[in-house]
């Protein structure tokens, strides 16, 4: 099991590599830099600004004193937020993100596994139609429409909800971020949990509880909503590369203080160190996710084991 | 006598499907007595397994059932959902053809058998495990202490099916379904198995309703048997009657379908046409950053002579090595060791060396269902072939070769416009055959070709095999399980175990006097001594 941590660990270096790289060259080959603004800085100004943070270095000069940094955990300045390194602001960030991230995920399999099985319980019925409809329609409909229209809609017309902003985290400026950010989810889950509900209930080990005398709230409780849960399992990993990315819009919408709003104004403001702190960071929680996801996996099933 | 413990009274099963309905069972009485033992036999689509299952009013619910199903005079067509649930698994219960798949892979098998007297007694806890522990023990589970808290991928299919077995028996049924309870098994282990129903039949004094396809089963194993055709009974009785004199022609052509014959010998000096020499054939099972990977070996140091004309029959278990055996020889693996075809040393052919012999050496699986390509119609399956080998004839040459070799094995040629799940089994397997006779190989690798069949249907596939090798001079390695279809095809028998090759002779010398005791054994098990 540790080793099998510490291969998947060890593999994952390329991986990151690859990434910080290329999000290092790319971000370089857009245009402006970070001390661009309205008003034109004096030439020796800006000359020093750059020399001060070796902005008039080669490029690749650039890049290894970057990575040499960063294999220290340093990962510098930020450009735009003056007297913040990017390790605080990430720092300050990532509590708002996470939770909203954790809590999109939580409304997703507590909405969406009850849906799934619903539907497959009653196929080819109304309920099933229905629930699959709307899972259709969530799939269908992207976060960055859904979110503005729920806004305007409970925030605006309605008046029950804030249309933004994070205040200290209160519950009610919780509620249309979570649900905006959860939609999509809930909607693969419900129709992934249908699906492989409706082949385990067809499989031979649920005639076997069937056949034991065992009630059909029995047969699906004990044998048949464990194993339906597998493929959902084994899709967090990639549905929470889907709640990061979708954070970093809906946090952007609802003006939430997260890491996402973070990476969005440092992708805009050139703030080269901000960016890619920001795109280190969730490639590390990428790979972290996945990683639990499957040894939460082996505990769910025991027919995978991660030994020697 | 007293009256029947079960009685099926006319009953009818339909299905009600979008096309239409389709009647599974059209009218079948039959009863059980008390601890008797009832076959019921019939091929795929005879109806037998609707019969059952409907007994244990387990059809989905596009079902639909009339007649009466009387178990101690209670209509088990008219009781009540919770009734009948009182009733499974405790008065009567089940036990399925698929071990593999049959128990909740994520449930300890302990838990599993103490359901049902958890359901049905009302033991939990320590009670339960102690009457768990008796029914693994009587059931022949080694160590069930220890098994108690294993889980089914941890246990053989032999295993799997033991537990089946005391699961079902944990109430002390009345009565026992037995649904090809030993199809997917092994012959020695299926021995095992029905000698264990046995026993546990005369400690229990059970009935069992035994379905099967299996007639030297049936011969063995039921005191009356009841043959079904298209959902209808043909022919009931004791089972020596029904076997000795049977009444209804099908019953007679079952019969008749069990193997017979031998190979004409090929002559001695016949050429060689394929050959290897301590083959072996190794799979990591574990990669390792530093040091020596972890090896299986599933073929360990094999030599086969195989001359044109004969057919070379390889026998053994699964885990045998037998199928890995033929991929080795045509090169679809990676093996060591020494093979020749003809005169070229192919030891060390890569992909695109091998290509051009392709052609030659064909193959046809066991698995009709799963080695055509749903998406192709079956005359693009035949003609793939064509275009990567004779890419010199055109379209209406190569449609000409593919009716050809339609018609060689005895299906409409106007069927190539068809997809494959439009076939039988049977009609599937020989267009796998059709597929690789197009190419006219010299020799052909039969990977269990007839397991997946029916017995008559099996039997026209092996004349269709039988005729074919006459007439082109085919040369054949034929892996199977089953003996009694080896020693009707074979010159040669290797048995194989454990990688190894354990015996080899004349197919006659084999089958007459096995030396080893594992080859006794498996033939023992077969049958193939008392049918002779």
């Amino acid at each position: 099991m540790l080793s099998y941590i510490a291969k998947r660990l060890a593999m994952a270096i390329p991986t990151l590599l690859i990434v910080i790289t290329a999000s290092f060259f790319l971000m370089r080959v857009a245009p402006g830099g970070p001390f661009d603004g309205e008003r034109q800085l004096p030439p020796e100004i800006e000359a020093n600004l750059m020399a001060a943070y070796h902005l008039d270095e080669p490029l690749p000069m650039q890049y290894l004193r970057y990575m040499g940094n960063l294999f220290q955990g340093d990962f510098g300045p930020s450009f735009k937020y003056k007297d913040f390194s990017v390790t605080d602001l990430i720092a300050q960030g990532f509590p708002v993100s996470l939770e909203l991230g954790g809590l999109a995920i939580a409304l997703a399999l507590l909405l969406g596994i009850p849906m799934g099985v619903m539907a497959a319980l009653k196929r080819n019925s109304t309920v099933d139609y229905l629930l699959m409809g709307t899972a259709l329609g969530g799939i269908a409909v992207p976060n960055f429409v859904i979110a503005p229209l729920m806004a305007l809609f409970f925030g605006v017309i309605l008046g029950w909800l804030p249309v933004g902003g994070w205040n200290g985290g209160a519950l009610p400026n919780l509620v249309l971020p979570v649900v905006a950010l959860a939609i999509q989810q809930i909607a693969y889950i419900a129709r992934m949990m249908r699906a492989s509900m409706i082949e385990v209930l067809g499989s031979h080990f649920i005639r076997t509880a069937r056949a034991k005398g065992l009630n059909e709230r029995q047969v699906i409780w004990r044998h048949a909503l464990r194993p339906a849960m597998l493929p959902v399992l084994s899709y967090l990993g990639p549905a929470i590369a889907g709640i990061i990315t979708g954070s970093v819009v809906i946090e952007q919408i609802f003006g939430l203080p997260g890491i996402g709003r973070y990476f969005v104004q440092g992708a805009l403001n050139r703030d080269y160190t901000l960016v890619m702190g920001t795109v280190v960071f969730y490639g590390v929680l990428i790979v972290l996710m996945n990683l639990i996801v499957d040894l939460l996996y082996s505990l769910f099933d025991p027919q995978i084991r991660y030994d020697d | 006598m007293s009256t029947p413990l079960l009685e099926i009274d006319n009953l009818k099963v339909d299905f009600e499907l979008p096309t239409g309905t389709v009647s599974a069972v059209k009218g079948v009485s039959f009863h059980i007595n008390q601890g008797e033992t009832v076959a019921l036999v019939g091929e795929s689509g005879s109806g037998k397994s609707v019969t059952s299952t409907a007994l244990m009013r387990l059809l989905p619910e596009m079902a639909s059932i009339s007649g009466a199903i009387r178990l101690d005079g209670e209509d088990l067509t008219q009781v009540s959902a919770s009734r009948m649930r009182r009733l499974r698994g405790n008065e009567f219960s089940m036990i399925f053809q698929e071990p593999m798949t049959s128990l909740n892979p994520l449930h300890r098998i302990g838990r599993q058998i103490a359901e049902v007297l958890h359901r049905h007694r009302g033991l939990s806890g320590s009670e339960a495990r102690i009457r768990v522990l008796e029914l693994l023990h009587q059931v022949g589970i080694p160590e069930p202490e220890r098994r108690l808290s294993s889980y089914p991928h941890e246990l053989s299919g032999g295993q799997r099916q033991r537990v089946m077995i005391a699961m079902a028996l944990a109430c002390e049924p009345r009565l026992l379904i037995a649904d090809e309870p030993t199809t997917a098994l092994d012959v020695t282990v299926q021995a095992q198995i029905l000698d264990l129903l046995r026993d546990l039949q005369q400690r229990y004094g059970m009935a069992i309703l035994f379905i099967t396809h299996d007639l030297s089963l049936v011969r063995r194993f039921a005191e009356r048997v009841c043959v079904m055709r298209y959902g209808e009974l043909v022919e009931s009785g004791e089972t020596a009657k029904v076997f000795n004199a049977p009444q209804h022609d099908y019953t007679r052509m079952l019969l008749d379908a069990e193997p017979r014959g031998s190979k004409a010998a090929v002559p001695e000096d016949a050429p060689v046409l394929l050959s290897g020499q301590d083959v072996r054939v190794r799979f990591t099972t574990k990669k390792r950053l530093f040091g020596k990977n972890d090896h299986f070996e599933a073929v360990r140091g094999i030599d086969l002579t195989v001359r044109r004309g004969q057919t070379v029959g390889i026998v053994g278990e699964s885990g045998s090595g037998k199928s890995t055996l033929g991929r080795a020889l045509l090169r679809l693996l990676k093996s060591d060791g020494r093979l020749r075809f003809e005169d070229t040393d192919i030891t060390e052919f890569d992909k695109s060396r091998m290509r051009p012999l392709r052609s030659r050496m064909q193959v046809v699986f066991q698995d009709p269902f799963g080695s055509l390509s749903p998406r192709l119609t079956v005359g693009e399956i035949i003609s793939e072939g064509l275009r990567v080998h004779f890419p010199e004839l055109d379209r209406r040459e190569r449609e000409a070769r593919v009716i050809e070799s339609l018609e060689e094995v005895a299906l409409d040629p106007t069927m190539r416009k068809r997809y494959p799940h439009e076939f039988s089994g049977g009609q599937r397997q020989r267009i796998a055959i059709a597929r690789a006779l197009v190419l006219k190989p010299d020799f052909l690798l039969l990977d269990e070709p007839t397991s997946a069949l029916d017995r008559s249907v099996q039997m026209t596939v092996i004349e269709l095999l039988r005729q074919l090798q006459q007439k082109y001079n085919l040369t054949y390695v034929f892996i199977s399980h089953d003996l009694a279809v080896v020693r009707a095809l074979s010159d040669t028998v290797l048995v194989m175990k454990e990688g190894q090759v354990i015996e080899q002779g004349s197919a006659e010398s084999i089958f007459q006097s096995p030396r080893e005791t594992y080859t006794k054994a498996l033939l023992q098990a077969a049958f193939l001594d008392t049918a002779a």
